[in-house]
């Protein structure tokens, strides 16, 4: 549309004025064009990329706030202790572990039931938005439904529901479950599986509604078995619905901090790098070591979100060419 | 954009019927047996996934010693004294200042993400700016650091200018956190405007207030809404920076539950009334959003 006013009104002006003043009012253009976005792109920079560049700065200080006057540089010790203190190394691979499993775990589980939802059958919607309820649940409210609500050993549901059965087949001793103290980081798995496979569904389920059914109708003429019109045709289209849903999912999850904070407390191996680096400048007041621990998630984080930009881009793209 | 063309939705919808009738015609009995099979596992895993938002709002309505039992108590007589409780009828401690000081920040911040991102979106899809693709990546990046990475110079500006505690200051962490994914939304919404439809309102000679109440609004009205719901839960659910950047006076709802993290005797009831009431806002907003949910959470690359 600007093209079009542009148009009608530049022959007569760029014969009348010359061409330094066209350049400048081509330059007007252009920063007429930006203004509207500069408020958001300035707000953003300042409240974002400045903290982290002091961060950064932080991370190569000595500083503990109990003791201010040995604040001194520390050029990379803060680093190598991230790297090399058991508790920090543990944390590395806890967030790792929890990341990984909770995606792969989720995108299954999602997969399977936007398979199941995307064939008709009574009651469709509702139990759609049934399956939609865990991810409307408050992060901490969730937690604290499992920790005392579910997963307690005493009174949770869970126990309960064993109990139940049990008693049925006229067994008054029930296995009972302890997942907190037991496997306590598996507990946290649960519960972020629980709320973060609506999200994949919903994801998954868009991008099966989005499958050219002409291609898989000719495939049934033809006589395909489902599993080869899945493998064969839904895998392959899925691939990078899977893709953003996963990576999408990973960022969200690598810096979760509720569910650990609720769960587990950071006890018994579960504490991730979001829960240790909390700990470390809240209670532990040692800056400069909480800040290289942020630096080093900000570098794991480019490496995953290298990936998480590319598949974004080539959907972006498509949806862009469309 | 696509939807707009007018020969391809139409070339669509020829193909769909008889094709559909095709297939029932040729495969009667499968399909429907499938889809049974189909049905049931929905149902059966979907009633697996929402039973433990049945049961937190079950028990939020049973007595204390009715919550805390094995096996579970189902049909116990219902109450409301977990309620009472949690609005604090014996412990005298009120939920309700960090439940308007939730509000307060996510409704706030979310006016502010629009405030932003609406002309942001407009500079990178109506009439974008060059290499607006790279704008685009800028935004996105930002949301990928996380926040514990600039999480302690911000408290220690925070401390700094005497803004700890104070929920302005949240609010403007909260816009910083929506405003990426905000921009990208409202980007993916504002796309489905009618190139068309701009034009011939340009050539009439509309100015641009009338093009944006016009035309722009009422294409991008829904779109709009959904951004606003989602930036309302995500700030709504935030813990992290809450935790760190407020206290007494400025806790929200979220801070507020960790007081609930370790057991206090029998109180099962009461925390399922609190996270009841806790998720309501957040249950609302996402029901109210579901249709666009998707667009929303996958930042407009998935319709």
């Amino acid at each position: 549309m600007t093209t079009a006013t542009a148009r009608i009104s530049r022959p007569g002006h760029t014969a009348a004025k010359p061409a330094r003043s066209a350049k400048s009012r081509e330059r007007a253009m252009a920063w007429a064009r930006r203004a509207p976005l500069l408020p958001a792109l300035i707000f953003l920079i300042v409240v974002t990329q400045l903290p982290f560049v002091v961060t950064l700065f932080i991370s190569f200080l000595n500083w503990n706030s109990l003791s201010p006057t040995k604040t001194a540089f520390a050029g990379l010790e803060n680093y190598v202790t991230v790297l090399t203190d058991p508790d920090l190394r543990q944390a590395i691979f806890t967030t790792i572990v929890l990341t990984v499993s909770v995606v792969l775990a989720s995108l299954l589980t999602g997969l399977g039931l936007a398979l199941l939802l995307d064939k008709k059958f009574l009651g469709r919607g509702l139990a759609r938005t049934l399956l939609i309820a865990p991810f409307l649940v408050v992060p901490v409210a969730a937690a604290l439904i499992w920790k005392h609500a579910l997963l307690n050993p005493a009174y949770g549901l869970v126990n309960g529901i064993l109990t139940w059965i049990w008693s049925l087949f006229g067994n008054t001793t029930p296995p009972q479950l302890d997942l907190l103290s037991q496997a306590p980081l598996m507990a946290v798995i649960v519960s972020l599986v629980w709320q973060w496979t609506p999200f994949m569904m919903l994801i998954l389920l868009a991008g099966l509604q989005s499958r050219p059914m002409e291609t898989v109708e000719a495939a049934q003429m033809d006589g395909a078995t489902p599993w080869a019109i899945f493998r064969h045709l839904t895998l392959p289209h899925l691939r990078q619905y899977l893709e953003l849903g996963g990576l999408l999912g990973a960022i969200y999850i690598v810096q979760n901090f509720d569910s650990v904070f609720t769960l587990t407390a950071g006890g018994l191996g579960t504490a991730n790098l979001p829960y240790a680096i909390y700990q470390t400048f809240y209670y532990a007041n040692e800056y400069g070591l909480a800040s290289a621990a942020g630096v080093v998630v900000v570098i794991g984080t480019i490496i995953v979100a290298t990936f998480a930009l590319r598949t974004v881009f080539s959907l972006f793209k498509k949806e862009a060419a469309r | 954009m696509s939807t707009l063309t007018p020969a391809a939705p139409q070339s669509s919808t020829h193909a769909r019927p008889g094709s559909t009738r095709a297939r029932r015609g040729k495969t009667r009995m499968d399909p429907t047996r499938n889809n049974t099979a189909a049905g049931i596992a929905a149902w059966l895993l979907a009633l697996l996934f929402a039973s433990p938002v049945v049961w937190m709002i079950l028990t939020s309505f049973h007595s204390e010693t009715d919550a805390a039992t094995n096996p579970p108590s189902i049909a116990a007589n219902l109450t409301l004294d977990a309620y009472r409780e949690f609005f604090g009828e014996t412990s005298g401690v009120s939920p309700w200042p960090s439940l308007i000081n939730s509000a307060t920040a996510s409704i706030l911040s979310t006016v502010l993400v629009l405030v932003l991102a609406i002309p942001a979106a407009y500079a990178l899809s109506i009439r974008p700016v060059k290499k607006w693709t790279d704008v685009m990546f800028f935004f996105l990046s930002t949301k990928m650091m996380p926040v514990v990475a600039a999480i302690l110079p911000l408290y220690l500006f925070a401390r700094t200018i005497g803004a700890l505690d104070n929920i302005w200051f949240l609010i403007l962490m909260y816009t910083s956190m929506n405003l990426p994914i905000a921009v990208w939304m409202m980007r993916s919404f504002l796309a489905e405007v009618p190139e068309e439809m701009l034009e011939a309102a340009q050539i009439d000679g509309a100015n641009l207030l009338l093009i944006l109440r016009k035309v722009i609004a009422p294409v991008a009205m829904p779109g709009i809404a959904a951004t606003a719901l989602i930036c309302f839960i995500f700030s709504w659910n935030e813990l992290l920076l809450a935790r760190v950047l407020t206290g007494v006076v400025a806790g929200t709802a979220p801070v507020f539950l960790t007081g609930f993290v370790s057991g206090q005797g029998l109180f099962l009831a009461k925390v399922c009334a609190a996270a009841v009431v806790i998720s309501l806002p957040v249950l609302f907003a996402g029901f109210a959003a579901q249709d666009k949910l998707v667009q929303g959470l996958s930042l407009g690359a998935v319709k």
